[in-house]
C-alpha cells in the first residue's frame, strides 16, 4: 500500500526539516522510517571517526599560519564521552609543550577542536580559518598558532587561552552530529580566557556548515563578536550578537559591510 | 552514625543524608562521573534500605544544600508549607511510597499535599519507587495551567509545536508551524529555539508567530527559547511576548552559570503578566530543565543529580509556570548513559514535578552520542503518556535540524493519542475541528489540497 504525499509538500523546499512527510493512519510510511534509520547510522558512525591530525594541521598550515598539536585529558573516544572533565583539560604531555613552545602575548588565540563532530572539522576548520583572516589582518590583532586539539570540548580553550597568554580565544568545535548535519561546526568565543570559566561567560556562532551559515557569514559574526569584546572588556550573556542589527541581512561574498 | 543497616551480617554505613540519597539512586553515568554513585549494587539497596526508614522530616532538619550557600535551598525551605506537610509529617520515606500507592493518595489530597513537600521529599521516595510507581503516582497527579489555552485537563496531553530552522530562516519557519499544525499538534506553545541571539532575529520571530496565532486565531502562545535577559529587553522594546522562557537548575551556583537569578525571574514574570496578553490565564513562565546540568556546571554540592533536577522543579513552582519541561536526554551520554537510563530519568522527573505541583513535560529525546535510538524513545513516550505526561515535544520527523538531536514528532503525538484516546487542550480540539483538520472524534481528517491555512499563506 503506498501513502499518498502531504498536499503541501512543495513547502518542503523551505526547510531541512522532515515535514510533510506523509502518513498511514496516525504512523510513518515505512519509507520515513527507513530514511531516518540511514540517516540515525550516519550519524553514529560519525561520531566515532577519529580526527586526521596531520591533514588538518597541513590545511592550516597551507594558509600560511602556524599549527600545533595538543590532546585533552581524555585517552581516547569511549573515555572521552563519559569524561567531560577530562576533554576540558590539556594532557600533561600537551600542557609541558605548550608552555614550552609559545612565548609572548597575543591578542587572539584559535583552537580547533574535534569535539563531537572530526567530520565537521576535516570539512569545515580550514575553510574557516581562512575566511576568519581578512577581519584578523584589517583589525592587527597578534594571532597565536592555531591549535588543533583531540579528544577536546569547548573549555579545553581556556587552559589553553591562559597558556597562550591570549585576550581572546576563539574554539571552533566539532558540534554534536544531527540526522540531517553530521558536520556542522561551532565557534565560541570568549574574552579573558582561563580555567573555570563558565558557559554564561562565552558566546556562540553555531551550525557553520554549507548547509546553515556559510563560512564568509559564519566569520563576519565571529569577527563582530570578537571587536565587540575587546571593546566592551566582556563575552557572554552580557554581550548580544547585533552583528545584524537593523533587520535580516543576507550575508554573502562581495558584500559591501564584510570585512576586506 | 545515623545512617547504616545491617544486611547479610554486612554493616553499611553512610556519613550524610546527600550520601544516602546519592548511592540509594538507580545507576547513571553523571552521578559516577560525580563520583558519588554506589560501588556496588548491594551498597545501592543498603542505601535505599536507610532511605526507606528515614523520617520524610530528617529533609527539613538536614539540608543537603547549605541554606546560607544556596538562594534555591532559602527558596524551598522560606516557601515550605508545614500545614499541608502535616499529613505525612510521621512518615518514614519508605512509608510515604506505600501511601503515594495507596487509595488515601487521591488527585485532591496530592494537590494539596504538593507545597508541604520539599523537592528532597519527592526525589527521596522516587529512589525507592520502580517504573510502574512511578508511573501510577503521577497518574493521579492533576496541574492545569491556563495562557490562551487550557493545558493539562484529565485525559489531555499537550504537544509543543518546534518548527526549529538552523539558520531562523522564516519562511522554513513557517513551513514547519504548518506541517504542525496540520499535524494537530501546538497546544502547550509554539516555541522556536533561536539560533541567532541577536535581539533583532529573536523579534522577528516573535512577530512571525504572533502574526500567525492572531491572522488564523489560535488558541495558543507563542516563546522564542532565549536567555530571561534578552526576553526581558524585547519586552521594553515592544515585541510581542507571551510567554518568557529560562533554563533553570536546582541550586544557585548552577543557575549563576546559567548567568539567571532568582530576582530575574520574578522580574520576568512580573513584565510578561503586565502584557496582559494572556485570553483564559495568566501563567507565563516556561522553564527547562534537565538532569546533570548543576554537575555540568560545576555546582552540585556532591549531591546527585536526580535529586537536584527535583530542586530545579521547586525553583520553578515559585513562578508558576505554564509548562515546565524536562529535557530528559539532551544533555548527553556522560549524564545519561543509554535508553535505559533515559527512560528511568525521564520517569522519575516527571513524577517528581507533578508531586511538587508543576505542570511537567517530558522531551522524549537522545542525541547521536547517546546509546539510545527510536525504540527506546517510544517506550519511554508511551509510558509517560500512560503517566499522564502534560506536554511533549512535535518536531517535524524526530529530526531537530537546528538544535542535533532526536525528539518526538508530530506523527508520534498522533500515535500516543491513538492508542490511549488522549486529547488536546479543548479550546485547540474545537480550532483545529472548526477549520477541518481533524474530525469529529479528534482524528486527522484527511489532508485537502487548498487548505484554509495554507491558502492564506500561499
Amino acid at each position: 500500500m503506498s501513502t499518498p504525499p502531504d498536499p503541501w509538500a512543495n513547502l518542503a523546499r523551505l526547510t531541512p526539516a522532515r515535514i510533510a512527510l506523509g502518513r498511514t493512519g496516525a504512523s510513518l510510511p515505512t519509507r520515513e522510517v527507513l530514511a531516518f534509520a540511514h540517516a540515525h547510522a550516519l550519524a553514529r558512525d560519525a561520531v566515532k571517526t577519529p580526527l586526521e591530525l596531520e591533514q588538518t594541521l597541513e590545511a592550516i598550515e597551507a594558509l600560511g599560519l602556524a599549527a600545533f598539536p595538543v590532546e585533552s585529558a581524555a585517552p581516547d573516544r569511549a573515555t572521552y564521552l563519559r569524561r567531560p572533565d577530562l576533554g576540558r583539560r590539556l594532557s600533561e604531555v600537551s600542557r609541558g609543550r605548550l608552555a614550552g613552545t609559545v612565548k609572548g602575548a597575543c591578542d587572539l588565540a584559535i583552537v580547533v577542536a574535534d569535539g563531537l563532530s572530526s567530520t565537521a572539522v576535516h570539512a569545515h576548520a580550514a575553510e574557516l580559518v581562512a575566511a576568519l583572516q581578512p577581519a584578523i589582518r584589517k583589525a592587527g590583532w597578534r594571532l597565536a598558532p592555531v591549535l588543533v586539539a583531540r579528544q577536546a570540548r569547548v573549555a579545553l580553550g581556556d587552559e589553553v587561552g591562559e597558556a597562550l597568554g591570549a585576550r581572546l580565544v576563539v574554539v571552533l568545535v566539532g558540534e554534536r552530529p544531527g540526522l540531517s548535519s553530521p558536520d556542522s561546526l561551532g565557534a565560541y568565543i570568549t574574552l579573558a580566557p582561563r580555567v573555570g570559566r563558565t558557559d554564561a561567560e562565552r558566546n556562540c556562532v553555531s551550525n557553520i556548515r554549507p548547509g546553515g551559515l556559510s563560512y564568509v557569514a559564519a566569520a563576519f559574526k565571529i569577527a563582530w563578536l570578537a571587536r565587540e569584546a575587546l571593546r566592551l572588556g566582556l563575552t557572554g550573556v552580557a554581550l548580544k550578537d547585533e552583528s545584524d542589527a537593523g533587520g535580516r541581512l543576507q550575508i554573502g561574498p562581495g558584500d559591501p559591510r564584510l570585512p576586506q | 552514625m545515623r545512617y547504616r543497616t545491617t544486611l547479610g551480617g554486612v554493616t553499611w554505613t553512610f556519613a550524610t543524608l546527600a550520601e544516602v540519597m546519592a548511592k540509594a539512586s538507580p545507576l547513571r553515568s553523571g552521578d559516577m562521573l560525580a563520583g558519588l554513585a554506589a560501588g556496588s549494587a548491594t551498597e545501592n539497596v543498603a542505601a535505599k534500605m536507610v532511605l526507606a526508614g528515614t523520617p520524610l522530616r530528617a529533609f527539613l532538619d538536614e539540608q543537603l544544600v547549605p541554606y546560607e550557600l544556596c538562594d534555591v535551598t532559602r527558596l524551598i525551605c522560606d516557601r515550605h508549607d508545614l500545614r499541608a506537610f502535616a499529613p505525612v509529617a510521621s512518615l518514614t520515606v519508605g512509608e510515604f511510597r506505600d501511601w503515594l500507592l495507596s487509595e488515601a493518595a487521591t488527585t485532591a489530597t496530592l494537590a494539596s499535599l504538593a507545597s508541604g513537600l520539599t523537592p528532597e521529599m519527592a526525589a527521596a521516595v522516587s529512589k525507592l519507587m520502580r517504573s510502574q510507581d512511578l508511573i501510577l503516582a503521577a497518574s493521579k497527579c492533576r496541574v492545569t495551567t491556563r495562557f490562551r489555552d487550557t493545558i493539562g485537563l484529565p485525559g489531555t496531553m499537550a504537544v509543543r509545536l518546534q518548527p526549529n530552522h538552523p539558520t531562523d530562516d522564516a519562511a522554513g519557519i513557517t513551513a514547519s508551524i504548518l506541517d504542525g499544525l496540520l499535524y494537530g499538534c501546538g497546544d502547550a506553545v509554539i516555541g522556536i529555539n533561536p539560533a541567532s541571539d541577536s535581539l533583532a532575529v529573536i523579534g522577528d520571530l516573535l512577530r512571525l508567530m504572533d502574526g500567525m496565532i492572531g491572522r488564523f486565531e489560535i488558541p495558543t502562545q507563542s516563546c522564542v527559547l532565549t536567555h530571561v535577559a534578552s526576553t526581558l529587553e524585547l519586552i521594553e522594546r515592544g515585541a510581542p511576548v507571551d510567554l518568557v522562557f529560562q533554563s533553570i537548575a536546582g541550586t544557585q551556583a548552577a543557575n549563576a552559570s546559567f548567568g539567571v537569578t532568582l530576582a530575574m525571574l520574578g522580574e520576568a514574570l512580573d513584565a510578561a503578566r503586565s502584557l496582559r496578553r494572556g485570553t483564559v490565564g495568566e501563567n507565563v513562565m516556561y522553564f527547562e530543565t534537565g538532569q546533570g546540568s548543576a554537575l555540568s556546571a560545576g555546582a552540585h554540592h556532591g549531591i546527585d543529580q536526580q535529586t537536584l533536577e527535583a530542586r530545579a522543579y521547586g525553583v520553578a513552582r515559585a513562578f508558576e509556570p505554564l509548562l515546565v519541561n524536562s529535557v530528559v536526554g539532551f544533555i548527553g551520554p556522560e549524564y545519561l548513559y543509554d535508553g535505559k537510563q533515559i527512560i528511568r530519568a525521564g520517569l522519575e522527573d516527571h513524577f517528581c514535578g507533578k508531586l511538587l505541583g508543576c505542570p511537567l513535560g517530558v522531551d522524549v529525546c537522545y542525541t547521536n552520542h547517546a546509546e539510545a535510538d527510536q525504540d527506546d524513545m517510544d517506550t519511554l513516550l508511551t509510558l509517560l503518556a500512560t503517566a499522564g505526561v502534560t506536554f511533549v515535544m512535535g518536531v517535524p520527523g524526530a529530526d531537530d535540524v537546528m538544535l542535533n538531536y532526536q525528539s518526538t514528532s508530530f506523527h508520534d503525538a498522533l500515535y500516543v493519542r491513538e492508542l490511549l484516546g488522549l486529547k488536546r487542550a479543548p479550546e485547540f480540539e474545537a480550532w483545529l475541528a472548526g477549520l477541518k483538520i481533524t474530525d469529529a472524534q479528534g482524528r486527522l481528517a484527511p489532508a485537502r489540497p487548498g487548505h484554509a491555512l495554507l491558502q492564506a499563506l500561499g
